[in-house]
């Protein structure tokens, strides 16, 4: 249980922090995506990290005892990468709209536009 | 960028080979790492990189907005087709085992003909994102 | 065929909406919404009266037996579900048909009917899904595509709240996926039965815990619950008329069913509350749930918005009913899940009908509604009865079986809770009564209004009359919902 040991997790948490600091504290709608691309990379890193096995090798058919690493977590995190890539293609398309609709991605200026003040 | 010699003649040396390199990904993905997912963004980039180099116009002319769109909706039919196949052929949903007299050759068949389902709606699909953002008028700065 | 129709309630919508997508045609599009619906809505009865007949029906995707492949598990619990989500879903077509022409830009038209597939798909492969990734796979296929739907709105507010629906809603699918992948890394499985007997081997460790944590805000976003629920008010109210009928009466209450699953099946009762206590977290906010958001609903200028902090309040009744632990108060969240869809949906769908004629769903434009549109407003009291919990309506079962879950327990501030929101029901339905039969009309309003048309109305009353049904005869959904509740406990029949 060193530090050191669980670099990638530490890596993990603190990508995820900033993933969700961008998106709580910027008012800018293509900087919120940022932070919400950043908060989901986090778990990419992290399933990754947790597929990987000391010593093991690609999973393949071998003679003899192998350590083989997980490719579950691989596969699952191919879907929760296109589910992501999914997720900033709406987020960024409603951007798009919402810059015609409003002229801007500001969220204190699409505020005033529509409720004054 | 048309006027620029070395981009258009890098891109059209280019272009082919990324688009071999993604089927070289796709089909060997049941046997290394690879598959339809990463073939089909593979495939999109190398359109995507003529479109940028050439202009969406272009690349419009090569595949139009609606072909992009029926590729996205055919990946789709392909891999539920194939789960109906299996479905008439007396297997369980997607069980590649009853496609051929060898459940082994079967299994092969099977996962080659889904990830080639998710080749073509990852393509289309990639295809279409970047006409919808790059055909896009009317933006102000 | 009939052993393949776990994967056909999942794989015939998907392949409708490749097919939809391709036609661009929105009344070829809107058919074979139609046929796909009632085609599931189908598949779905006849998977609850399997389930109630032969118990619990597993389905092996791909030929690979459970927990190594993926499985479809359809119990008494989801059976109802997807009843529940089907039969909205094919009551809310027809009658999009005429509100979609009117709220939806003409050229969107087929795109409309496939994210609705899409969206319907989604929401039923969660229901029958046996596997905790692919409840996390569905669960974005359905919020992407509600997205997609919310946004086609006339209003550009729409754009605005479907946004913030989708920042909320994929921080809590991430949520989510973090806590599955800490679950995995436990036990190393992501079959839900499988989770279920392995977690409590290794529940001691400090992980488990964490993923319950991520898992039940994660799945509280999913469900708008009281204070997550920022995105939901706006989302409803901008969204065109026939998507909020849908989604409110159906995405919520398959976020709840979500939660049933993982903290009920999955964790365990003796983990979810004997350990992590997760009812001392859980009662409080749905009792401020429902307070809060009765009281903001009866404050609400536009009907639809009052209408979305009252489902608020709603949603707050379920979680209250489950945070009971006990067989009267699981059996009313879960009876709650079809009869608020029941009454939610008639009473959005009135709403839409208001929408197609006068273009405004404010209280002030709805003067004098009463006589000009005597049929649909007769749908929104009929409807805003079973809100308040009269006898002989749906809402009056929930509730009965609220309060007595509640005295069992002997928790009279909670009885007297529930009592007094019904009151506060009663006020925010009175506002629209007394403004739409007791005001005259704006005389300077010379357009001449007049009934909805039937394609409107029918759909609308057919959910309003199954209200009344359900409210007068609950044998049948108080016997499945006291039979899955019994089940989640782990009590016998």
């Amino acid at each position: 249980m060193n530090l050191l040991g669980l670099v990638n997790y530490w890596a993990f948490i603190i990508l995820m922090m900033i993933g969700l600091y961008i998106l709580l504290s910027r008012g800018n709608l293509i900087k919120k995506m940022v932070g919400l691309s950043v908060f989901q990379t986090a778990v990419f890193i992290m399933y990754i990290s947790m597929g990987k096995v000391q010593g093991g090798t690609a999973p393949i058919l071998m003679n003899g005892d192998v350590a083989y690493s997980n490719p579950l977590p691989h596969v699952l995190i191919l879907t929760a990468i296109v589910v992501g890539v999914a997720t900033t293609a709406v987020g960024l398309s409603l951007i798009v709209r919402i810059h015609e609709a409003y002229g801007t991605i500001e969220e204190d200026e699409i505020q005033i536009e529509d409720f004054g003040t | 960028m048309e006027d620029k010699i070395i981009i258009r003649v890098g891109a059209k040396t280019l272009i082919p080979f990324i688009m071999v390199f993604a089927l070289y990904v796709q089909f060997h993905g049941d046997y290394g790492p690879g598959g339809g997912f990463q073939a089909g963004v593979i495939f999109a980039a190398g359109f995507i990189l003529y479109g940028l180099i050439f202009g969406v116009d272009m690349a419009k002319k090569v595949l139009p907005l609606s072909v992009a769109w029926l590729f996205g909706s055919a990946g789709v039919l392909i891999f539920a087709g194939v789960g109906v196949v299996t479905l008439l052929l007396g297997g369980d949903f997607l069980d590649y085992s009853v496609l051929a007299h060898d459940p082994e050759h079967g299994q092969h068949w099977g996962i080659l003909l889904v990830e080639l389902g998710v080749l073509t709606t990852v393509f289309g699909v990639m295809i279409s994102i970047f006409y919808s953002f790059a055909g896009r008028r009317g933006l102000g700065t | 065929m009939t052993q393949h129709l776990p994967v056909l309630q999942v794989a015939i919508p998907l392949l409708a909406s490749a097919v939809c997508a391709i036609v661009r045609n929105a009344r070829i599009a809107w058919l074979i919404a139609l046929a796909t619906t009632w085609t599931a809505f189908v598949i779905a009865l006849n998977l609850l009266f399997r389930v109630q007949s032969e118990g619990i029906i597993s389905y092996a995707l791909g030929g690979w037996a459970a927990p190594y492949g993926i499985e479809y598990r359809v119990d008494l619990l989801n059976a109802f579900i997807l009843v529940i989500v089907t039969a909205i879903g094919s009551v809310v077509i027809p009658f999009a048909l005429k509100s979609v022409e009117c709220e939806v830009d003409k050229s969107k038209g087929s795109l409309f009917y496939t994210a609705y597939i899409l969206c319907f798909t989604g929401l039923l492969g969660i229901a029958v899904t046996g596997d905790v990734f692919n409840v996390f796979v569905f669960l974005e296929i359905s919020s992407l595509s509600a997205y997609a739907l919310i946004a086609m709105g006339q209003d550009r507010k729409a754009l605005t709240a479907s946004f913030q629906y989708l920042i909320m809603g994929a921080v809590g699918a991430t949520f989510i996926v973090i806590g599955i992948g800490l679950m995995y890394v436990m036990t190393g499985t992501l079959n839900m039965a499988d989770l279920a007997a392995r977690i409590p081997e290794v529940r001691a460790n400090r992980t488990i815990p964490v993923a319950f944590g991520f898992l039940t805000v994660g799945i509280s976003l999913k469900l708008a619950l009281f204070p997550l629920h920022l995105w939901l008010p706006n989302a409803y109210t901008y969204a065109p008329s026939a998507v909020t009928a849908f989604i409110a009466s159906t995405a919520t209450k398959v976020a709840v069913y979500v939660l049933l699953r993982f903290f009920f099946t999955i964790f365990g009762i003796a983990f979810s509350f004997d350990i992590m206590q997760l009812h001392i977290v859980l009662l409080p906010l749905a009792l401020i749930a429902i307070f809060s958001m009765s009281l903001v609903a009866i404050f609400q200028q536009n009907v639809k918005r009052m209408m979305a902090y009252s489902s608020l309040a709603q949603i707050g009744y379920m979680i209250l009913g489950i945070s009971m632990v006990s067989v009267t108060g699981l059996t009313a969240g879960i009876i709650h899940l079809f009869n608020h869809a029941m009454m939610k949906g008639a009473l959005f769908m009135a709403l839409g009908c208001v929408m197609y004629r006068i273009g405004s769903v404010d209280i002030s434009a709805m003067r004098g509604l009463g006589k000009r549109m005597p049929w649909t407003m007769a749908a929104f009291v009929g409807a805003g009865l079973s809100l308040i919990g009269v006898p002989l309506t749906v809402g009056f079962i929930s509730k009965w079986y609220l309060i007595l879950g509640a005295l069992e327990q002997s928790w009279w501030p909670v009885v007297v809770v529930v009592l007094i929101t019904s009151l506060m029901a009663v006020v925010y339905i009175w506002r629209v009564v007394e403004v739409a039969y007791f005001k005259d009309y704006p005389d300077y309003d010379c357009k001449p209004v007049c009934e909805a048309p039937l394609g409107l109305l029918v759909p609308t009353w057919v959910l309003v009359a199954t209200s009344f049904y359900f409210g007068i005869d609950a044998s049948f959904t108080t016997k499945i919902a006291e039979a899955a509740a019994r089940t989640l406990l782990g009590i016998g029949l």
